[in-house]
């Protein structure tokens, strides 16, 4: 469903991947974990088109997402193409990016009306499902600003759910909800990951919600991929000692 | 002293229409024009920012007197006809202060959190949607305050009219009022000032208005005033919603806050 092919990413003179090589498969939940730095949410960037490769090639479902064909070659995507291609993602933010200028109704409808096209009454029977199945169905006419932490994360993932995406990217959903707020959100993923067949790509530092709900888990450093394995493998006998290293300081820590 | 106050007034309310008339074509013009450039000073295309730079820095960086006399006496040996003196004084005030309103509006549409912006591309919006839904709405509560100055300084700047002879309320003072009777010039000059108060304040009141208007469309509670010194006095600030922390019993709470 994701490919990324030689991907390299630089910011001036830093470079953040080199030559990342990777596949993800429809319907797999795949976790990245890493240090901070490690180019993790750069990936999740470049899959959403926040940011733009500076070599290598993605694709996402078969299509070209970076580049484009152009008269038989392979030319960098302009911004039309890639808002066809993004259609099959969403992506949940660490600081929920709802819009404080729209009800919790219209974050969840606004986007299937405008750029689906589909209907008033569908996409609010469709949001009225989703706000059900995130336990918020009492807040269809709040402002975001009235929402704890904790009910604006759900509200965002039900808005990126509306769309109905193939790929959702997940970047550090609870880093920002109070301690007590996160179990909530990760049970509702979990339930989210288990019941749909979208595929996952998710990076967090909630060690045991990675080991439960994820199919892979790819260990990141010094952008590059240093271990690739299932989560019990990759949690109990990880291979490299970096791994190890930065699983033992992220148990402490936690 | 004051028994001529009466006459002073109904001769100077004479150009107080014509001021509040030149001011509020003034403003519509360069609402506009801010709109309209500011737009343009973050457009894509980089001709359409350069044209948009040029405007701004010409009419900010000149002076509104040779603007006025530069449309007044200079334009129709170019043009081959003349313009009315009010027309040309409303299209200054407009061209004038649209510059600085582009300024306002380009500044406040770049102070919208980039994630707002992340959050429209994640929901594939065209960069049309992306802006007139999601990043004015929210630009337009920060442009409002620095608008009301905007508006005030140009109800001010409209007294410059007089140079090019348009009957506003400076002009009734000037031409009119003092000749008559020079001896009371502060009597004159006073009831003048006040009645450029006074529109200044109702430009105010509006803009107000407007403000708590753009703060309900981003659900924001209104600014207070006084919440400065409320805050010195002990006076109890209202915390914001999202600051609650009821754990999870908090999400099955019903109704709102």
């Amino acid at each position: 469903m994701i490919r990324f092919e030689d991907v390299g990413k630089s910011f001036g003179p830093v470079t953040v991947l080199d030559g990342l090589n990777f596949t993800v498969a429809p319907g797999e939940f795949v976790t990245l974990i890493g240090p901070s730095g490690s180019g993790k949410t750069t990936i999740l960037r470049l899959v959403m088109t926040l940011e733009q490769v500076t070599s290598g090639v993605i694709t996402v479902g078969g299509e070209y997402l970076s580049h484009m064909e152009r008269g038989g070659r392979l030319v960098r995507a302009d911004e039309k193409h890639q808002r066809e291609v993004r259609k099959r993602i969403g992506m949940v933010f660490q600081q929920f990016n709802l819009f404080p200028n729209m009800k919790v109704m219209q974050n969840l409808t606004e986007a299937p009306v405008r750029v689906l096209g589909k209907s008033r009454a569908e996409a609010e029977e469709r949001a009225r499902e989703l706000l059900d199945l995130v336990g918020l169905n009492d807040k269809v006419d709040a402002h975001p600003s009235q929402l704890s932490g904790g009910q604006q994360q759900r509200v965002a993932i039900a808005r990126a759910l509306a769309m109905q995406p193939d790929v959702l990217l997940l970047d550090e959903v609870t880093s920002a909800l109070d301690p007590e707020l996160v179990a909530g959100v990760l049970a509702l993923l979990k339930d989210i990951a288990r019941t749909t067949d979208i595929t996952f790509l998710c990076v967090t530092h909630e060690m045991g919600f990675a080991r439960d709900v994820s199919d892979r888990v790819m260990m990141f450093d010094g952008g590059k991929v240093i271990e690739d394995a299932a989560p019990d493998k990759l949690f109990s006998e990880p291979d490299h000692e970096r791994t190890r290293s930065f699983l033992q300081a992220v148990l402490e820590r936690g | 002293m004051f028994e001529n106050v009466p006459e002073y007034i109904s001769t100077a309310a004479d150009g107080l229409w014509i001021t509040v008339g030149a001011t509020v074509a003034g403003i519509a013009i360069a609402a506009v024009l801010s709109f309209v450039f500011g737009l343009a000073m973050l457009s894509r295309l980089k001709t359409v920012r350069v044209i948009a730079r040029i405007y701004v820095e010409i009419w900010r960086g000149t002076s509104e007197v040779v603007q006025l006399y530069w449309v007044m006496f200079a334009l129709p040996i170019l043009l081959g006809y003349r313009l009315v003196p009010l027309l040309v004084g409303i299209l200054v005030l407009g061209l004038n202060f649209g510059a600085y309103g582009a300024e306002i509006v380009r500044g406040a549409v770049q102070s919208v959190p980039r994630a707002q912006y992340e959050g429209t591309i994640a929901l594939s919006m065209t960069p049309a949607q992306r802006m007139r839904r999601v990043i004015l709405p929210q630009a337009l509560v920060e442009m409002v305050p620095p608008f009301n100055n905007l508006f005030i300084q140009l109800l001010k700047g409209s007294a410059l009219l007089t140079i090019i002879g348009v009957s506003e309320l400076t002009h009734q003072g000037k031409e009119v009022l003092i000749p008559r009777n020079v001896s009371e010039a502060a009597t004159i000059w006073t009831v003048i000032l006040l009645f450029y108060l006074l529109l200044a304040i109702l430009i105010t009141m509006g803009m107000r208005w407007l403000e708590r208007r753009a703060a309900a469309l981003v659900g924001r509670q209104p600014t207070k005033r006084d919440s400065v010194f409320a805050r010195f006095g002990g006076g109890k600030d209202p915390l914001p919603a999202e600051q609650s922390k009821g754990g999870l019993a908090d999400l099955r709470r019903k109704g709102g806050e």
